[in-house]
C-alpha cells in the first residue's frame, strides 16, 4: 500500500538565545528521522516529553519547518499546500479558539473547514461528552476543552488524523469513550490515525503499529503485535537468569538477594520457555508500557549529531 | 485482555474455546472483525489477525461478503491438538511444582484419585 505520509532524514535543532545559561549548544529536537505512514491504520506516537512528538506532528502537517529532510504529505511537500491539508486534521494539546467562540461556534468552522465533516456524529458525540453548546469555548474547563478537540478530530474523518495528548484534563470515563468512539467510527470509516499520548497502557490495544521517539531519535518503528513477543522479563536464581540473558540483549535488572528479574530483547519461542521453567525460571511477557520504559530508559544518552548541528548552525 | 500475550493470538484462543466447549457450533458464523474489536477495544487489524489465523489453519471458513463460518470437523481438530499439548502445557509445570515440593508422582496420582473420588 502506498504510504500516506513519510519523513525522510527529517532533523529539528532549536538554537538557544542565550546559550551559556543552559550550558550546552543547540538542542536536537529530531534527529534523522525516517518513517512511512500507511493508509488506514491506527499508529501510537509515543516517548517522553521532550522527545519531539510534537514537533514531529507539526512538521508533519506543515505547521513548523525541518531543519533538513523532508516530509511527503500523499507524495507533495505539506508546506502551504492547502489541496493536501484539507484532508488532514490536526488536532493539538492545547487549541486555541478566538475568545468569543461558543463551542457551536468552533462546530461550524470546523465543518467548513473538513471536507468529510459529518455534523450528526459530531452533534451525538456533543451529547456523549456533555458539552454544552452555548458555552464558550474560554469557559470551559480543561477536561472540555480537550473534549471539543476530541470531538472536531472524529468528525472530521479526515484521511490523516493526528491527535496530540487529546486528553488533558479528561476523565477516565470521558478516555473510554473517546477510545469507544474512535474505533466503532474507525471500522465505519477506516483512515489513518496517528495518536500521541502518554497513557500507553490505555492505547495499547487500539494502536496497531508502534512509532517511538527517544531523544529526537526514532529508535521503535514496528507492529504493536510483533513488538509485543520481542521482549520478557524472566525471574529465577540469579545464575540461571545468567545463563539465559548471555544469548539475549539485556535491557534493565532487579535483583533481591538470590532471585533476578531481567528484561530481555530477542525472541523467545515456546520450547525456550519450557526449559527455562524447567529450570525453575519465569518468562512472563512485556507489557508495551513497560516496554517503553525499558526500551527509553536503558539506551545510553543519544549522541548528539554533530554533522546535523554543524549544518543548521552554518546557515 | 492480558496484556502481554499477543492479541491476535487471544482472540483466536478465545473463539477455539467457544468451538471446544459447544458455544459456537459448527457451521456457525464466528464473530465479525468489527464486532470483536468493539468487543475487546482492540484494533480491527488486530482482530482480524485472530480470524485469519483461524482462517489458515482450516477451524474457520469464508464465505465471501458474507463472513467467517465454524468448518466441520474443527471441534475434533481443536479437541484431538489441545489433548496433544496438555502435557506440555499442564503436566510439565505441575510436576516441577511437585517437585520443589518433594512429592512424587505416586503422591500425585493418590492426590488426583481423592479428587476424582470427591467428586
Amino acid at each position: 500500500m502506498n504510504p500516506v505520509l513519510a519523513a525522510h532524514h527529517v532533523s529539528k535543532v532549536y538554537r538557544h538565545p542565550v546559550r551559556s545559561v543552559i550550558g550546552r549548544g543547540p538542542s536536537v529536537a529530531l534527529d534523522d528521522v525516517t518513517f512511512t505512514i500507511a493508509d488506514q491504520t491506527i499508529y501510537g506516537l509515543l516517548g517522553r516529553n521532550g522527545a519531539g512528538k510534537t514537533t514531529l506532528m507539526q512538521i508533519l502537517t506543515g505547521q513548523n519547518f525541518a531543519s533538513s529532510g523532508r516530509v511527503e504529505l500523499f507524495g507533495q511537500s505539506p508546506y502551504e499546500n492547502d489541496a493536501a491539508l484539507a484532508n488532514v486534521c490536526f488536532v493539538k494539546e492545547s487549541q486555541r479558539y478566538p475568545d468569543v467562540f461558543t463551542v457551536a461556534n468552533a462546530l461550524r468552522a470546523a465543518a467548513l473547514l473538513f471536507p468529510e465533516w459529518d455534523n450528526d456524529f459530531a452533534l451525538s458525540l456533543v451529547e456523549d461528552f456533555q458539552l454544552p453548546p452555548r458555552r464558550r469555548v474560554s469557559k470551559l474547563s480543561r477536561g472540555m476543552r480537550s473534549a471539543l478537540g476530541v470531538i472536531i478530530g472524529l468528525a472530521a474523518r479526515s484521511r490523516i488524523t493526528l491527535f496530540d495528548e487529546p486528553y488533558l484534563g479528561l476523565d477516565a470515563v470521558g478516555r473510554q469513550l473517546f477510545y469507544d468512539r474512535l474505533l466503532r467510527d474507525y471500522a465505519d470509516h477506516p483512515r489513518t490515525v496517528i495518536l500521541s499520548t502518554h497513557l500507553i497502557d490505555e492505547v495499547s490495544a487500539l494502536i496497531e503499529h508502534v512509532l517511538l521517539l527517544d531523544r529526537g531519535r526514532l529508535i521503535v518503528d514496528a507492529e504493536t503485535e510483533s513488538l509485543r513477543e520481542q521482549m520478557v522479563t524472566v525471574t529465577g536464581p540469579v545464575s540461571t537468569v545468567d545463563t539465559i540473558a548471555a544469548a539475549h540483549h539485556e535491557l534493565h535488572r532487579d535483583l533481591l538477594g538470590s532471585t533476578a528479574r531481567a528484561t530481555l530483547r530477542g525472541d523467545f519461542d515456546a520450547a525456550g520457555r519450557a526449559r527455562a521453567a524447567a529450570h525453575g525460571v519465569q518468562v512472563e511477557p512485556v507489557s508495551l508500557q513497560q516496554l517503553v520504559v525499558r526500551l527509553t530508559t536503558a539506551a545510553e544518552p543519544a549522541p548528539v549529531s554533530v554533522g546535523a548541528v554543524d549544518k543548521e548552525l552554518s546557515r | 485482555m492480558d496484556e502481554g500475550r499477543p492479541i491476535f493470538l487471544q482472540i483466536a484462543d478465545q473463539i477455539e474455546n467457544a468451538i471446544i466447549d459447544g458455544s459456537l457450533a459448527e457451521e456457525a458464523q464466528a464473530p465479525s472483525t468489527n464486532e470483536l474489536a468493539a468487543f475487546h477495544r482492540i484494533n480491527p487489524a488486530t482482530a482480524a489477525k485472530g480470524l485469519n489465523q483461524l482462517v489458515d489453519d482450516g477451524i474457520l471458513y469464508k464465505k465471501r461478503g458474507i463472513g467467517m463460518f465454524v468448518s466441520v470437523g474443527a471441534r475434533a481438530t481443536l479437541r484431538q491438538r489441545r489433548q496433544e499439548q496438555f502435557s506440555d502445557q499442564y503436566l510439565q509445570p505441575l510436576l516441577v511444582e511437585a517437585e520443589k515440593l518433594g512429592l512424587r508422582a505416586a503422591d500425585l496420582k493418590e492426590m488426583i484419585d481423592a479428587w476424582e473420588k470427591a467428586r
